[in-house]
C-alpha cells in the first residue's frame, strides 16, 4: 500500500511523463511531498505563475507530440489555469492537468481555497473528473492520458481531493486503452475517397489548404506524397506551418487575415478546394458568404463536428488524415498544374514588390520586424523552433520565418493569448536543450508573463528571446489607425528597461536600435550557448500587410 | 425553425448533464424541455432534449453533443419521427369540482389522481398542445397550480445503441 500522492506521481511516471510543470500549495502538498522521492524519475519545473506552467506544458506538448503535464493547487492555483485550458482546447494540444482540491468532506462548504474547478473548467476541457478516493486516482489518470492524446487532442483535468492524496491504496497501473463512449477513429469511407479522387482528377484549378491536423496526425509525409503526385498548389494555416517544407514546389504560402496575397485571393478562383486537417477558422475564411462559393469542397477531417460547420462540403472524408491522404494519393492520377501554379507565382511577385521587399530589406527609416526575422532565418539551424506571442510580431514572424521541418511552429492560434510565448518557449526548449528555440515576443505580451524569465534562469534553458519593441500594443494600434481614425486609445506603453530586467535574471542581453548592429547581434544570439535576450527597437507605427479586414472576403485582401 | 427531439445516450457520469447543456448555453439556444432517465441498457442513461432550431443548428448541436467524451451516441429527430408524451398535473380547488369540470375531465380522458380536503389533482398526458388546451380550460375553474414534464420520446426509425456499441469493438 502506498499513499494516493505517490500513486499520482507513479502514474505520471508510468505514462512516461518526462516533465511536470507546476506550482505547489496547500491542497496539493502531499503530491509535492511525494515528488521529493522521485526526482530521479521525473523532473518538476517550478514556474512563477500557474499560467506559466500550463503554457510551458503546451509548448512542450506542441514540439514533442507528447502529453504536457501540469500540477497545481486548488482555488487560485486552479483558476490560473483557465486561460491555458481554453488555449489548449481550441488549438488541440494534449495536456493532463492535475489540481489539488480540498478534502472530500469539505466539498461544497466554501472551505479555504475551495473552488468548483470541475465546473469552472468544463467548457475549457475535453474531459474532466473529480477524484475523491485513493482507488480512483490511477484509473482517472490513465483515462485522462488516453483522452488527452487520442483522436483530436485536447486538455483534460483531474481534480484530486486532499484526503485521496493522503489515503493509502494499492498501486498496479493499467494504462487506459479504450473508452467505450469515445471512439474517435472511424474507418475511412472508400466511396468518399473515390468521389474525392474523381473531383481532383477532373479539376482544372485544384487547391490544397492544410492545417495543424496534418501535424497532429503525423501525416506530413503523406501530405507531401499527395502533393508530389498531384502537383496541386498548397497553402498553410497559421498552425499548419511547418507541416510542409516551404521550399516544396507545391507550397504557395499562408492563409488568413495576415497571410499571403495569392493564397487568399485565389481561394475564390479554384474549382476544387481540398482542406486537410483545418477547421475554416474565421481568420482564414473572412466573410463566409463570399468564401470559395465557386468551388467544390473536399474536407479531410478527424473531428466530425468540424465537417460542414463553417463551409459546406461536397465530399467529406472523415477520419485520420494520415490514412485518408494515403488512400487518396493512391486513387488520384499523377498530374501537374503549371498554368494555375503560375497564377500564384505572379501574385507572389506582386506581394514581394508591394510589401516584402520593404519589410525585409529596408535600407532607411526605423527597423522593421521583418528584417529581424530575415536575419534569424539566415543564422538559425534548420529545425529551429519559432515560438511567438500574439500581435504584429506574431504575424510578421510567421509570414517570414523559413519553416523547414515539422513541429517548429508554436503560437497561440485559436485563442490568441498574449503572454503565451515566453513560458511556451521554455517548455519547447526543455523538450530538447540542443534544439534552437527562438521566442519572438512583443513589448506588450512579454509583460503578461515576464516572471517566467525566472524559470528560464532556474532551468538554464537556452531560450533565445527576441523582443520586438514598438512601444505599442501594435496590433491594436494598427486597427485603431485603419478603422478607428487613428484614435490611439490606451495602446501606447511606457516600458521598463528590459535589458536591466533580463540581466537581473542572468540573461546575456543586448539592445539594438540601429540597422548596422542588427546582423551581428542576431548572429551572436544564435551562436550563444545559454539564454539570450535580444531587444530590437523597431519602427513604432508599422503595419502588417497584406490584410483581410474583418467582414471582408478573401478576395478583398489588401496589400496596403 | 423546427421542433426537434435529441436522444442522447450517455455513461452515467457526474457532470454529464452540465457538459451537454453548456453546448446550448454557449450558442444562445434555449432548451424547451429536458428529461433524464435510465435507458433499456444497464448503466446507460438516456437524456431527451426538446429544442426549436434550424436544421443546420440541429446537425451542429447533435455533433457537438456526440463529441462529449462520455456521450455514447446522440440522435436527432423531427416531431413526426418520434412517439412522445408529456405529463401534466393540475391542482384545482375542491369547490370547483362541479358538473362542468367533470365533463371536461371526461372529454379529455384525464384522471383525478389525488383528492384532498381542499383540492384535487388532475393528471393528463398527451402532446404539449393537448395539455396546454386543458390548461386554458381549467384556468376559469380557479386553477391553483400547474406542472408539466419534459417530453419522453421513443424514436420510430430503427436504431440500436447496443448494436452500435457491439460494432465498435
Ligand atoms: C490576453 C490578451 N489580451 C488582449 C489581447 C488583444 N491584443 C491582441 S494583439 C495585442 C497587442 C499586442 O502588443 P505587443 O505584445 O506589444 O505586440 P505587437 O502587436 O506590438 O507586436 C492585444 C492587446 C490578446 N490577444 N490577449
Ligand atoms: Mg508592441
Amino acid at each position: 500500500m502506498i499513499r494516493g500522492a505517490d500513486i499520482v506521481v507513479k502514474s505520471l511516471i508510468e505514462e512516461n511523463s518526462e516533465y511536470i510543470f507546476g506550482y505547489p500549495g496547500g491542497a496539493i502538498m502531499p503530491v509535492y511531498d511525494a515528488l521529493y522521492d522521485y526526482s530521479d524519475q521525473i523532473k518538476h519545473v517550478l514556474t512563477r505563475h500557474e499560467q506559466g506552467a500550463i503554457h510551458a506544458a503546451q509548448g512542450y506538448a506542441r514540439v514533442s507530440g507528447k502529453v504536457g503535464v501540469v500540477l497545481v493547487t486548488s482555488g487560485p492555483g486552479a483558476t490560473n489555469l483557465i486561460t491555458g485550458l481554453a488555449d489548449a482546447l481550441i488549438d488541440s494540444t494534449p495536456l493532463v492537468c492535475i489540481t489539488g482540491q480540498v478534502a472530500a468532506h469539505l466539498l461544497g462548504s466554501d472551505a479555504f481555497q475551495e473552488t468548483d474547478v470541475v465546473g469552472l473548467s468544463m467548457p475549457g476541457t475535453k474531459w474532466n473528473i473529480q477524484v475523491r478516493s485513493v482507488e480512483e486516482i490511477a484509473p482517472a489518470i490513465a483515462k485522462a492520458f488516453h483522452i488527452a492524446k487520442t483522436g483530436r487532442p485536447g486538455p483534460v483535468l483531474v481534480d484530486i481531493t486532499k484526503n485521496a492524496q493522503i489515503e493509502f491504496g494499492e498501486f498496479n497501473y493499467a494504462p487506459c486503452l479504450s473508452v467505450r463512449s469515445f471512439r474517435p477513429y472511424v474507418k475511412i469511407n472508400e466511396k468518399a475517397v473515390a468521389d474525392a479522387a474523381t473531383l481532383i482528377n477532373t479539376a482544372k484549378q485544384p487547391y490544397v489548404l492544410f492545417g495543424q491536423g496534418v501535424v497532429l496526425a503525423n501525416a506530413e509525409a503523406e501530405l507531401k506524397a499527395f502533393l508530389d503526385k498531384t502537383g496541386i498548389p498548397a497553402a498553410s494555416t497559421l498552425l499548419g506551418s511547418g507541416a510542409l517544407p516551404q521550399d516544396h514546389p507545391s507550397y504557395v504560402g499562408k492563409l488568413g487575415m495576415h497571410g499571403n496575397y495569392a493564397p487568399n485571393l485565389l481561394t475564390n478562383q479554384c474549382d476544387v478546394l481540398i482542406a486537410v486537417g483545418m477547421r475554416f477558422d474565421d481568420r482564414v475564411t473572412g466573410d463566409l458568404k463570399r468564401y470559395a462559393k465557386q468551388a467544390k469542397v473536399i474536407h479531410l477531417e478527424l473531428d466530425p463536428s468540424e465537417i460542414d460547420k463553417n463551409v459546406k462540403t461536397t465530399v467529406a472524408i472523415q477520419g485520420d488524415c494520415k490514412v485518408s491522404l494515403a488512400l487518396l494519393t493512391e486513387a488520384v492520377q499523377s498530374n501537374s498544374h503549371p498554368e494555375w501554379m503560375q497564377r500564384f507565382r505572379e501574385l507572389e511577385n506582386e506581394e514581394k514588390l508591394a510589401v516584402m521587399t520593404n519589410d525585409l530589406h529596408a535600407t532607411q527609416g526605423g527597423l522593421h520586424m521583418g528584417e529581424v526575422i530575415r536575419l534569424i532565418n539566415q543564422f538559425k539551424e534548420e529545425d529551429a523552433v519559432l515560438v511567438t506571442d500574439v500581435g504584429q510580431h506574431q504575424m510578421i514572424a510567421w509570414r517570414y520565418f523559413d519553416y523547414k521541418t515539422t513541429r517548429t511552429q508554436v503560437t497561440s492560434g485559436g485563442l490568441g493569448t498574449m503572454g503565451f510565448a515566453l513560458p511556451a518557449a521554455l517548455g519547447a526548449q526543455l523538450y530538447d536543450y540542443k534544439r534552437q528555440v527562438v521566442c519572438v515576443v512583443g513589448d506588450g505580451g512579454i509583460q503578461m508573463t515576464i516572471q517566467e524569465l525566472g524559470t528560464i534562469m532556474q532551468t538554464k534553458a537556452p531560450v533565445k528571446v527576441v523582443l520586438l519593441n514598438n512601444n505599442y500594443l501594435g496590433m491594436v494600434r494598427q486597427w485603431q489607425q485603419l478603422f478607428f481614425d487613428k484614435r490611439y486609445s490606451f495602446t501606447e506603453l511606457e516600458n521598463p528597461d528590459f535589458i536591466k530586467i533580463a540581466e537581473a535574471y542572468s540573461f546575456k542581453a543586448r539592445k539594438v536600435t540601429e540597422r548596422e548592429d542588427l546582423e551581428a547581434s542576431v548572429a551572436e544570439m544564435l551562436l550563444h550557448q545559454g539564454p539570450y535576450f535580444l531587444e530590437v527597437v523597431v519602427e513604432k507605427e508599422d503595419n502588417v500587410f497584406p490584410m483581410i479586414a474583418t467582414g471582408c472576403s478573401v478576395e478583398e485582401v489588401r496589400l496596403s | 425553425m423546427n421542433r426537434y427531439t435529441i436522444l442522447v445516450y450517455t455513461e452515467n457520469f457526474i457532470g454529464i448533464l452540465n457538459r451537454i447543456t453548456i453546448i446550448f448555453t454557449r450558442r444562445g439556444i434555449n432548451i424547451d424541455a429536458l428529461t433524464a432517465s435510465e435507458s433499456r441498457l444497464d448503466g446507460i442513461h438516456k437524456i431527451t432534449i426538446e429544442v426549436t432550431v434550424t436544421e443546420e443548428q440541429i446537425i451542429q448541436l447533435t455533433k457537438q453533443i456526440e463529441k462529449v467524451v462520455d456521450v455514447i451516441k446522440a440522435y436527432c429527430f423531427k416531431d413526426e419521427e418520434v412517439v412522445y408524451q408529456e405529463i401534466a398535473l393540475y391542482k384545482v380547488p375542491i369547490e370547483s369540482l362541479d358538473p362542468g369540470l367533470e365533463k371536461v375531465i371526461r372529454q379529455f380522458n384525464a384522471h383525478i389522481i389525488a383528492a384532498e380536503k381542499e383540492f384535487v389533482v388532475i393528471e393528463f398526458t398527451g402532446h404539449k398542445e393537448d395539455t396546454q388546451a386543458l390548461l386554458e380550460i381549467l384556468k376559469p375553474f380557479n386553477l391553483l397550480e400547474f406542472s408539466r414534464s419534459g417530453r419522453v420520446a421513443i424514436a420510430k426509425p430503427k436504431f440500436s445503441v447496443q448494436e452500435y456499441l457491439n460494432n465498435q469493438t
